[in-house]
């Protein structure tokens, strides 16, 4: 047990530092600094424009997607060249959030079931940040039950023609290209009858909306197809089959999101040393102490359950379920810390004005976001399922619906 | 990084939980919760001849000179069975005392004892209510002889010596405070079995009358070689309290997964699926925590205030955690004296207490974390 570099290590952590040292825009640090959950915004500059040429930069010298193979613009890099990388480049990882969900889930599922050529060709410009991608999965009807989704795609010749809707697409509105999921057999029970495809995101026929989200930003959109032309060439995995494809994408979707968690137990430990209460700092309140203690004890736990997790990958063994803890411990950790560092404060608690009172704001992009995290990439209720059935071996839930066929399944509103 | 067990680690405790599973069942558990027995000699006696008692003192000394990695193996399937024998007292408070701040001789004389099974040791500590505090002690040395009553004290009616807590002269600070070796067979002793919520762990009050008390490291520094101790002793229990978490969950998944009604197997409810789930989530924090803790003791790095009070944190509020749903999830069958559930849920709760209360390392945690970040 040890946190020591091998000689290997220790070098390849000084190559990076180095370069990160020369290279990393250092102007944005300030304010990548600060508490953020969920896209970041800039005062400063556009946050895509900033994400896009680091990511260059980053491609250009070989430090992109690093455990990606070579030709497909990654590094090869082993699991904990990766970490070494991520620890070293700080708070500039933050940049890679427009990425996330393409090199994080699409990537490796095109990957997976891409021809050669195409991975040639998309791959190396999804590393690089040419392209972004999005995942369209949900549907107005099927978030949590995915596999209850509507958007049809009818084989034409060597196309298909896909006609429906998607929602809550991340990132559609600046997206180049997306995977989707798609009903091709409405006769079959409903795990069966889907297939799974990448698209280019400005084919005709494809109109995405942004939503405007609780928050107030708009990472989301929906997305609907109307008479959207695909090549067969461009289906990923067997007709039917895209249930298992999707699996693949979710596997990873855990892996990568349990990657970079954000806790917020920094942030509220460095604002309870300064905050002052009317008997001292917040940091010698017995309250205040315990909730913190709780949560750092929670946050070490994660950071330490991802090195177990990573261990075990540089042996060689498969990320497992147990992922899921992360975003399941971390998003209403996030809620709790966010309400309680108000409360704090008092009445001026309420405000978001950083001018009104010194230290306001710090937390309301904290509070009005994380509701999100207990829902995006699987709610809170469905990681409890995911640990318990695959975990702790407990039985599935009751799927009255799992055996008919799609067609014949009686659903409000359907 | 390897955040790992080793190989040869990981076989130990293979080893360590067939030997226990088979000679430490809750039967013998139970036969000393119900005053049948003080401890389980034959267990004790096992132990030794295992060579788990002695797996991190040095081979000079009559042990296995593994090292504190081993230990935590060992205590995690300690606390895996409830076994019912002074494993805390003796080897996480005595002989850490000892390995830390004993004379060579000190040394020789009692390691290769405890290493063996013959010497039952403990630390008497507390003085009845409250945390570990300097201003808490009142047992005073005086001429080599300590008197005063300490109490709680674990382990107390059937250790053989105990490592005392004292003062030895009347400023109050903590360079007043000492350690001391005292002979509990000697003359001045005095003690009488105290009643508590995990009888399989014994509590006693012992009163020392001008007993015979022999310094254990340099005189002024009793207090910091303590809190060095407790830190120790902390990252050893949180393996353990992780052993019964996880067995805790263990059973009550299992029993999930037997029991039916609505004509279902209740783990097929998603209220019990998720309580499960979150006994899962505490129990894996703990163990990530402990694994940290277990990093730090073996290395002795700087980091180890920290991470013992991070571990120890973490292991309570995941045994209580775990304890607490074990018995709701085995319904009125866990609330019965006949299943083990009771067992649990008593040591989680007398191992929240036993090195100071969860608010105390709550403290401990949150002063360390400043010290760091200050620093
Ligand atoms: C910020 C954000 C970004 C997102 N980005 C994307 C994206 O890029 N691409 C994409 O495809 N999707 C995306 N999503 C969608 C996300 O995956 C879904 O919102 C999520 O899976 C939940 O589905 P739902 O919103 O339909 O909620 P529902 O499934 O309707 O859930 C409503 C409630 O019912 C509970 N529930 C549902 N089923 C069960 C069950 N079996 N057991 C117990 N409780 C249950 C849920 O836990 C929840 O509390 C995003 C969502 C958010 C919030």
């Amino acid at each position: 047990m040890n946190f020591d570099d091998t000689p290997q290590e220790a070098a390849f952590r000084a190559e990076a530092r180095a370069w990160i040292q020369a290279n990393a825009p250092r102007h944005l640090e300030p304010e990548l600094s600060e508490p953020s959950v969920g896209r970041i915004k800039l005062r400063s500059g556009d946050i895509l424009t900033e994400s896009k040429k680091w990511q260059k930069k980053k491609a250009e010298a070989g430090w992109a997607c690093l455990h990606w193979p070579k030709e497909y613009g990654g590094r090869g890099a082993s699991p904990i060249e990766r970490v070494i990388w991520q620890q070293e480049e700080g708070v500039f990882i933050k940049l890679e959030s427009v990425f996330l969900i393409g090199q994080g889930m699409c990537g490796p599922t095109m990957m997976a079931y891409a021809g050669e050529d195409d991975k040639k060709k998309y791959l190396p410009k999804l590393a690089s940040g040419e392209n972004i991608w999005c995942q369209l999965f949900s549907e107005p009807a099927a978030g949590s039950d995915v596999a209850g989704l509507r958007t049809r795609a009818e084989r034409k010749g060597d196309d298909w023609i896909i006609n429906g809707q998607k929602v809550w697409t991340t990132g559609a509105h600046f997206s180049d290209y997306g995977i989707v999921i798609t009903r091709t057999d409405p006769a079959q029970p409903k795990h069966k009858g889907l297939t799974m495809f990448f698209l280019d995101m400005k084919s005709p026929g494809v109109v995405v909306k942004p939503i405007k989200q609780a928050n107030g930003q708009a990472e989301f959109n929906e997305v609907y197809f109307t008479d959207v032309k695909i090549p067969d060439s461009q289906r990923l995995g067997k007709v039917n089959d895209g249930w298992n494809v999707s699996l693949t994408t979710l596997m990873n979707e855990r892996m990568s999101i349990g990657a970079r968690i954000v806790t917020g137990v920094p942030e509220m430990f460095d604002f309870c040393s300064k905050l002052m209460l009317e008997d001292g700092l917040a940091i010698d309140d017995k309250n205040v102490r315990s909730k913190l203690a709780s949560w750092a004890v929670k946050a070490s736990g994660l950071k330490y359950t991802s090195y177990r997790s990573i261990s075990a990958l540089s042996r060689g063994e498969r990320p497992g379920p147990e992922n899921s803890i992360g975003k399941l411990v971390s998003g209403s950790m996030l809620q709790d810390i966010a309400m309680f560092a108000l409360d704090l404060q008092g009445a001026a608690g309420v405000l978001n004005d950083a001018d009104a009172v010194a230290g306001a704001g710090q937390f309301q992009s904290m509070l009005l976001r994380s509701p999100a995290t207990r829902v995006e990439g699987g709610t809170d209720e469905i990681l409890r399922n995911i640990i318990a059935e695959r975990v702790l071996g407990l039985p599935g839930d009751i799927r009255v619906d799992k055996d008919v066929p799609f067609n014949a399944i009686p659903t409000k509103g359907r | 990084m390897n955040f790992e067990f080793s190989d040869d680690q990981k076989q130990l405790r293979d080893q360590a939980r067939r030997y226990l599973a088979e000679h430490s069942p809750s039967k013998a558990v139970r036969s000393v919760l119900e005053g049948k027995a003080p401890y389980d000699k034959a267990l004790w006696k096992g132990l030794a001849e295992m060579g788990f008692l002695g797996v991190a003192i040095p081979e000079e000394f009559g042990g296995a000179g593994a090292g504190h990695l081993e230990l935590c193996v060992i205590a995690e399937e300690i606390g895996r069975v409830l076994a019912p024998v002074p494993f805390a007292s003796t080897i996480y408070l005595a002989t850490e005392a000892i390995m830390l701040a004993g004379s060579d001789e000190q040394k020789a004389k009692w390691l290769p004892k405890i290493a063996s099974g013959e010497a039952i040791g403990t630390l008497a500590l507390f003085e009845g209510a409250g945390n570990p505090s300097p201003k808490g002690i009142n047992v005073s040395v005086s001429q080599g002889a300590v008197s005063g009553t300490k109490k709680p004290v674990p382990d107390g009616a059937i250790a053989d010596f105990a490592i005392v807590v004292a003062r030895t002269g009347s400023t109050g600070r903590e360079t007043d405070i000492g350690l001391f070796i005292v002979d509990l067979n000697g003359a001045g002793v005095t003690r009488k079995s105290l009643a508590n919520i995990d009888q399989a762990h014994g509590q006693a009050e012992i009163t020392f009358d001008k007993a015979k008390a022999e310094p254990l490291g340099a005189a002024n520094e009793g207090w910091s070689i303590l809190t060095r101790v407790l830190d120790r002793a902390a990252v050893l229990m949180a393996f353990e309290q992780v052993g019964g978490a996880d067995r805790a969950l263990e059973m009550g998944r299992d029993y999930a997964l037997d029991r039916i009604a609505f004509g279902r197997q209740i783990g097929s409810f998603q209220a019990v699926k998720h309580l499960l789930a979150d006994m899962y989530v505490s129990a894996t924090l703990a163990r990530s925590n402990c694994y940290y803790g277990a990093w730090a003791l073996s290395t002795d790095a700087a980091e180890l205030p920290e991470a013992a009070a991070g571990a120890r944190i973490s292991a309570t509020q995941a045994f209580q955690h775990c304890a607490k749903n074990n018995n709701q999830v085995h319904g009125g069958m866990g609330f019965t004296w006949e299943f083990d559930c009771h067992l649990y849920y008593r040591r989680a709760n007398a191992l929240a207490l036993a090195l100071g209360s969860l608010s105390y390392w709550e403290n401990q945690l949150i002063d360390r974390m400043r010290l760091r970040n200050a620093g």
